[in-house]
């Protein structure tokens, strides 16, 4: 798990607020949501397809497609390639992702 | 489609430089970039960083602030927070930004796209808790995010030793680094320091982040051969062995970082099937370039370490070598000028890689690293094990593009980054055959994930 050197909530900077699964998150703005939900004690971001493993973000970096969510509704999103929006809503991806129309 | 003249990916040292220099020569580049703020890896989130202690992430890093500062010219279309998900050897570009999908076409294009971790298929990789030493770095840099426990980093290379200093420096508890560079490398690397002295302050340099930390009392173990990490739903713990001892030792963590050096991120230049190459030297695979660092298709270049490992200054010279290069291409430079012009970037280039062979030797990841064991995963996507790819080797299987087909490995969401260099080497090693001949997958767009609402609605726009 990961800390802050400087809590978002120390600082006087505006912060981010949005919603992983039922779990209210706080973040600072510029924050993709991997690095929001790692400094947020959320460890586990979905779960694999073949096994239903669970897996966390890995690489940072936009290569391994670990850290793959649900946010406002659309699969396959890279938690960590997409910076927090207030009132946005993330969800855990369980298994392989849903199909939308 | 709107045709432009240069169009570059990617904004690290190389794709800054090359835009500079570009615009130095007439050409106004457009520049894509898929993270939301310049600066690639190296020089991650420099503009916004919470780390405001400057000595927490060195001097090197924010020797990128003037390099940010040229590709902030007006001049240059920079279109930062856009993904690219397609391009074809007409040089025909698909974009991605907020929702809307749209083509675009280049006369010229120069491919910044940079390097990646080496993947480390350790068992136990898979396990939340267990990230990887760039990834760190990347917390550190863009949310001031720093590990809450004490941490353990294991394998080699530059990297690692940066990110354990950094920690040090930010009061980050560092329980332990494992150090996994076989204990004769450092005699094997001993002939390439007379070369290596020509870049003789980054050689120093080095030298100074093994000080510091050694200074610190961090607890350094080298000679680590077998590594593993446990823990039931997440990471635990992490054990290893280390040469010559054959009992498993063990330290109780929540974070492992992992790194042995990084690799070209060649998923694009794959993707229009540019003539690449294995090289031995730096156990990767690279787009074969010419002297102005064309590929084999006429109009894309690649620059910096998507083209092979050169490291950040070198990236940037490279940057602005394919920026004349561009200019050369497009009809404002004769070659004689650009020539002239090249010729001290290609010097100081010499000066700058001279010390590549000799990290490449003292960092090269011995076998036991790159091959998974049987029941490790090599493909994390579709968690296909290293033997079962020698299982498909044993019946029959010669490449990576038949062991997709039977096992799916290979297949899923990131479409082989992770898996492709395991692959080929296991492949390799239990075909008796080279990594050349084993070869690497076919790659196709979409790069990245795009809806087929998105997709339509830039066909009809285009």
């Amino acid at each position: 798990m990961f800390k802050r050197l400087s809590p978002p909530e120390a600082t006087n900077e505006a912060v981010v607020t949005f919603r992983f699964d039922e779990q209210t998150v706080t973040a600072r703005p510029g924050d993709t949501v991997a690095a929001a939900l790692l400094t947020s004690g959320i460890s586990i971001c979905r779960s694999t397809p073949v096994s239903n493993a669970p897996r966390a973000p890995y690489c940072m970096m936009g290569v391994c497609f670990e850290c793959l969510v649900e946010v406002d509704g659309n699969p396959n999103v890279q938690a960590c390639q997409v910076e927090v929006r207030d009132g946005m809503h993330v969800h855990t991806q369980q298994g392989a992702r849903r199909l939308i129309s | 489609m709107i045709t432009h003249d240069l169009v570059i990916l990617g904004t690290g040292p190389a794709g800054m430089a090359a835009a500079t220099m570009a615009l130095e020569h007439g050409i106004t580049p457009v520049v894509i970039d898929e993270q939301p703020a310049a600066g690639g890896q190296i020089y991650r989130a420099l503009e916004r960083t919470p780390v405001r202690d400057r000595q927490i992430l060195g001097e090197d890093y924010w020797s990128g602030e003037s390099l940010i500062k040229g590709l902030k010219d007006p001049q240059i279309d920079y279109r930062p927070a856009t993904t690219v998900w397609q391009l074809t050897r007409q040089r025909e570009i698909g974009l991605l930004h907020d929702d809307k999908a749209e083509m675009i076409c280049a006369r010229h294009i120069i491919l910044a796209t940079g390097a990646m971790e080496r993947p480390m298929p350790i068992p136990g990789w898979t396990l939340p808790g267990v990230m990887t030493a760039g990834s760190g770095q990347i917390l550190l840099k863009s949310a001031g995010a720093v590990p809450q426990a004490p941490v353990v980093l294991a394998g080699c290379g530059p990297l690692l030793l940066l990110l354990a200093t950094q920690y040090l420096r930010a009061g980050v508890e560092i329980a332990a680094i494992l150090d996994t560079t076989p204990r004769d490398r450092y005699r094997a690397a001993l002939k390439h320091v007379p070369g290596a002295l020509r870049n003789a302050s980054t050689l120093l340099k080095g030298v100074g982040l093994l000080r510091e930390l050694r200074r610190a009392g961090v607890r350094h173990i080298k000679g680590v051969s077998a590594l593993r990490a446990e823990g039931s739903g997440q990471l635990e713990r992490v054990l290893w062995k280390q040469q010559g001892d054959d009992n498993w030792q063990t330290l109780e963590t929540p974070t492992l970082l992992l790194h042995q050096g990084v690799i070209p991120n060649t998923q694009i230049t794959r993707a229009v099937d540019c003539h690449h190459e294995w090289d031995e030297q730096q156990l990767a695979w690279k787009p074969r370039l010419d002297e102005w660092l064309g590929t084999d298709i006429p109009g894309i270049a690649v620059a910096g370490d998507g083209g092979g490992i050169v490291g950040a200054k070198a990236a940037g010279m490279q940057g602005q070598l394919a920026g004349l290069g561009a200019a050369l291409a497009l009809g404002k430079l004769t070659l004689e000028n650009s020539t002239q012009r090249a010729q001290p970037i290609r010097k100081a280039l010499a000066r700058d890689t001279a010390i590549r062979p000799f990290l490449d030797v003292l960092y090269r990841p011995a076998k036991q690293w790159r091959l998974p064991d049987d029941d490790t995963l090599a493909c994390r996507c579709e968690e296909v094990t290293g033997g079962e790819v020698r299982r498909m080797a044993e019946m029959g299987c010669r490449g990576p593009n038949q062991t997709k087909s039977f096992t799916r490995c290979g297949m899923g969401p990131c479409q082989g980054r992770m898996c492709g260099i395991t692959v080929s080497e296991l492949l390799a090693d239990a075909n008796q055959q080279s990594v050349e001949e084993t070869g690497y997958y076919r790659l196709r767009p979409p790069f990245k994930p795009i809806t087929l609402g998105q997709l339509a609605k830039a066909a009809e726009e285009g």
